[in-house]
């Protein structure tokens, strides 16, 4: 019975991390799906959101949810003025060439972090922090981690009536398909792609404020997008609800790995899930293969 | 001004003009001489730039030239770096642990080569950049072997009975492997297999109606800048005297393809320049950092966002690099005072999807 | 069903070839004959399936069913990369040449068939490797005089007009020595003048080389004037074949065309080829 509620347990605190996975790649996907485009600096994004919460929260001192909600629009600004300021110049060029720009991105924001917020890791306490919800028959949870679960089924709701129902949402949807077409329906392409990095900016630091219960606030957390990689490449590489579930499935599998199997096994596992999809279903558990016409 | 031509064998010279030959041999003599007039210090920071140079030339092969992006491959450095290493420790001469570290390189590039032909662009970047990872790690927790954390101390090899202690030893031993994987990197290029790693970069299926073997090529290019960068290594190994694994990571790959990105890709001399840049900034800043304003000198993590900063700002404004700016001094300088502006105006290129592939 | 025991009576034949992508049927048993020597025009309106079929000719795509036979050899299933090697090249509708490379350089990819130096021999340029290089530049530069591109030999592919290129593609084929020759919609976005240049070029590849030509395009006047026969087909299956005149009066043939779309007109393209 014990091994049931461990392997429950495990299961439950892997899928928090995976959400938090999850929800980076998902970061990653909506701007792919949009620009053709990936973000290499998801990760900092996530690692900004928290920085932001932090200074409402601990510094500024606003209730905890005002916080949450200024961080959010804060971070999704920061990602609004991102792309309108530099990742629209280097539209056209090649798909490499804005790797390697993301990448820089990510250096400096992580310098600018440390020089603004410094390099000690910082927290605050949220109404999740150290609270324990004990579900019976043995199983007992941090809150921390299901506030995680939770928010991330909340968040989803949320982008799922957006890009279904709001006028805005469609506009989206119709641009990352054809953005010719788009363009020529009237649609401000340009402005939408820069309301996507918006919204996954936003996305990060919804995530961000989820792992603040779990984890301390540093200029390295962004290191997280490396794992979200594994998560989104798993799920397709284009699909919203596959990055989810990609990043649920890593971090149950981590999880696992961490407890099972030797030590160093945990910090492989997204990698080796990564690669290992790649190679043998390069269109992950929910793409799909198209083909170059000539 | 350039000769007129009679022959095609022409065209097939390394060194199209007498003069650029003239050139490069004073460049060669110049840096014969260095360890001679300079001091230590210089010497080896010259080193360093050599083996950064080797290893931006064999990754510009993979990635500038057959169009596969490696994010990974500080792996084939370290792979390089450690295989010398233990080489040398268990008694094998220099002579073969070189030739050794390299082709051991080239093995790995193969290994992750293969499974990888299916993929480009992004995918390939992030394969890399997970295989990269795999590595570092098992670097890390493979103790027996790497010495883990506590870190491997390079033997000095020795070279024709000469013992290689000082800088001046590892600074003639990286030059004259640059050279030599210059020539044969220029080599390769004039050859039908540099023709054929361009087809690929350019268009996959055509190359393969031209009757290229797209898994075959594509594994021998990987192969073959892994093991050029897994030279670099072994030398890199001499350099510091002591491996430790963490020097393996995310980081200096990500630094590597700065070498070939900021240098210029599709360009030899770019990865040259690339080097001496990537290699040459963290002094740079050290020289500079006290007289920056405002303490911006003091600021940990300065030279990371440097770095990161210029990576972002060739990206955005030049595109075709050191190398790019360079042909357009030189043109600016043939013309001038007949320039056009328009003539350096950049051309508008458009995405080619890489959903469609 | 036939298989590949039917006699083939062509240089090239195809039996009952079939395509499939998921549930759409893009060729449904297609089957002719190419005689050595002479062009086949294949016609139809967009979307008949008439790529798909060079397509599958260069292995790009597998046949869902059916065979392709060339020169007496079966080749429904060879490597794509071999096609070349067996004397089979092809142009592609949408130009599909390596843009940063010059052009001379492009040419020599054409070139790559026909090189048999060691990939070691390479590293160290042999003077087996000079030997070899030295040769190809003079087939190269042999195809450049034929099709007059001797102004252009060092610019980039980037660099050059559209009308060039379409040349330069049609040389670069010309250089893998082919004994068949795949040309997608040789005149797609030439005008008037460049055409009439491509059909005589078309008319001298086959006479003076004496290569066969298949050749898919929408442009009736190129079609007629260099036909020797011609396929039409309709939503991936054969409608008529036949001499040109035979096949534009085949009712099944104008009722395509009517009640579907009209070939597109050429768009004149800027730059000429001279």
């Amino acid at each position: 019975m014990d091994d049931v509620v461990r392997l429950l347990q495990l299961a439950i605190n892997g899928a928090a991390a995976g959400c938090i996975y999850g929800m980076v790649a998902l970061g990653f996907v909506l701007i792919y799906k949009a620009t053709e485009m990936v973000n290499f600096a998801q990760g900092e994004l996530m690692m900004l959101g928290a920085f932001f919460a932090y200074t409402f929260v601990s510094i500024l001192g606003f209730n905890y949810w005002v916080g949450f909600v200024l961080a959010i629009f804060a971070t999704a600004a920061f990602g609004y003025l991102l792309d309108a300021i530099v990742l629209r110049r280097v539209i056209g060029q090649p798909q490499f060439a804005v790797v390697m720009l993301t990448l820089g991105l990510a250096f400096i924001f992580r310098a600018v972090a440390g020089a603004i917020w410094g390099y000690d890791a910082v927290g605050f306490t949220t109404p999740f922090t150290n609270k324990i919800a004990n579900l019976g028959g043995g199983l007992v949870l941090g809150q921390d981690n299901l506030s995680i679960i939770v928010g991330t089924v909340i968040l989803c709701a949320v982008l799922y009536l957006f890009f279904s129902r709001t006028r805005l949402g469609i506009a989206m949807q119709a641009s990352s398909q054809n953005q010719l077409a788009a363009y020529y329906m009237g649609i401000p392409v340009r402005t939408v792609f820069s309301l996507i990095w918006a919204i996954s900016a936003g996305v990060a630091a919804v995530a961000a404020m989820l792992l603040v219960p779990v984890q301390m606030i540093d200029v390295n957390m962004g290191i997280v997008g490396l794992k979200a990689f594994g998560a989104a490449v798993l799920g397709g590489f284009g699909s919203i609800p596959g990055a989810l579930v990609g990043g649920i499935v890593i971090g149950v599998v981590e999880q696992m790995a961490g407890y099972y199997l030797p030590a160093g096994s945990m910090e492989l596992t997204s990698n080796v899930v990564l690669l290992a999809v790649l190679i043998l279903r390069p269109q992950g558990l929910f793409g799909q293969v198209i083909r170059k016409r000539v | 001004m350039s000769q007129l031509k009679t022959d095609y064998a022409q065209d097939l010279v390394l060194a199209r003009k007498p003069s650029s030959l003239a050139w490069y041999g004073l460049l060669l003599a110049i840096l014969l001489l260095i360890p001679h007039t300079l001091s230590e210090f210089y010497v080896g920071e010259m080193s360093f730039v050599f083996i950064y140079a080797i290893a931006g030339v064999g990754l510009m092969l993979l990635t500038g030239y057959t169009g596969l992006v490696s994010l990974g491959h500080a792996a084939f450095l370290g792979i390089g770096a450690y295989a010398n290493a233990i080489l040398l420790a268990k008694g094998v001469p220099f002579a073969l642990s070189l030739p050794a570290a390299g082709l051991i390189a080239a093995f790995a590039g193969v290994v992750i080569g293969i499974p990888t032909l299916r993929m480009s662009g992004l995918y390939l970047a992030i394969a890399t950049l997970a295989f990269g990872s795999i590595v570092g790690l098992v670097a890390e927790k493979w103790d027996s072997l790497t010495g883990g954390f506590d870190g491997f101390p390079v033997p000095h090899p020795s070279v024709l009975g000469l013992v290689i202690t000082a800088p001046t030893g590892v600074y003639y031993l990286a030059l004259g492997v640059l050279v030599l994987v210059v020539l044969v990197a220029m080599n390769i290029l004039r050859s039908p297999l540099g023709r054929a790693m361009v087809a690929i970069r350019d268009s996959e299926i055509s190359a393969q109606s031209m009757g290229i073997n797209l898994a075959l090529y594509k594994t021998v290019a990987f192969a073959i800048s892994a093991g050029i960068t897994g030279l670099a290594g072994a030398l890199f190994a001499l350099y510091v005297r002591h491996l430790a694994p963490d020097s393996f990571g995310v980081l200096l790959s990500i630094q590597l393809v700065t070498i070939v990105f900021i240098g210029g890709l599709g360009s030899l001399q770019g990865a040259i320049f690339g080097a001496i840049f990537v290699a040459q900034l963290p002094q740079v800043i050290a020289i500079v950092r006290d007289d920056l304003p405002f303490g911006i000198g003091r600021m940990p993590g300065l030279e990371p966002s440097l770095f990161g900063l210029i990576l972002v700002l060739v990206i955005m404004f030049e595109p075709a690099g050191i190398h790019g700016r360079w042909l357009k001094l030189k043109r600016w300088c043939r013309e001038f005072p007949l320039h056009r502006r328009a003539a350096f105006r950049r051309q508008k290129t458009y995405a080619k999807t890489d959903r469609l592939r | 069903m036939s298989s590949g025991a039917e006699p083939m009576n062509g240089y090239f034949s195809a039996r009952d070839l079939a395509m499939h992508f998921g549930g759409i049927r893009a060729v449904e048993g297609v089957s002719f004959d190419v005689r050595q020597g002479e062009v086949f025009s294949i016609i139809g309106p967009n979307g008949a399936g008439k790529t798909t079929i060079f397509n599958m000719i260069s292995r790009i795509y597998t046949p869902s069913a059916g065979s392709l036979h060339f020169a007496g050899q079966d080749i429904t299933s060879i490597a794509p990369h071999r096609i070349a090697g067996l004397g089979i090249a092809r142009t592609f509708q949408n130009i599909e040449l390596f843009a940063n490379a010059s052009l001379l350089q492009n040419l020599l990819i054409g070139r790559h068939c026909h090189s048999t130096v060691p990939i070691l021999s390479q590293l160290v340029f042999l003077p087996s490797v000079r030997r070899a290089e030295v040769a190809h530049r003079r087939r190269a530069e042999e195809v450049i005089e034929f099709l007059g591109l001797q102004r252009y030999r060092d610019q980039l592919i980037a660099n050059l007009p559209y009308g060039v290129r379409k040349v330069v593609e049609l040389a670069r084929a010309l250089c893998t020595e082919p004994k068949l020759l795949l040309l997608d919609e040789p005149s797609s976005g030439l005008n008037v003048e460049e055409t009439e240049e491509m059909a005589f070029w078309i008319d001298d590849i086959k006479k003076d080389l004496g290569i066969t030509i298949i050749m898919v395009e929408h442009d009736m006047k190129l079609v007629t004037a260099v036909s020797d026969r011609v396929m039409a087909l309709n939503q991936g299956s054969i409608l008529a074949m036949g001499t040109s005149a035979e096949v534009q009066s085949d009712p099944e043939v104008i009722r395509a065309y009517i009640g579907g779309e009209v070939a597109p007109a050429t768009g004149a393209a800027p730059g000429d080829v001279r």
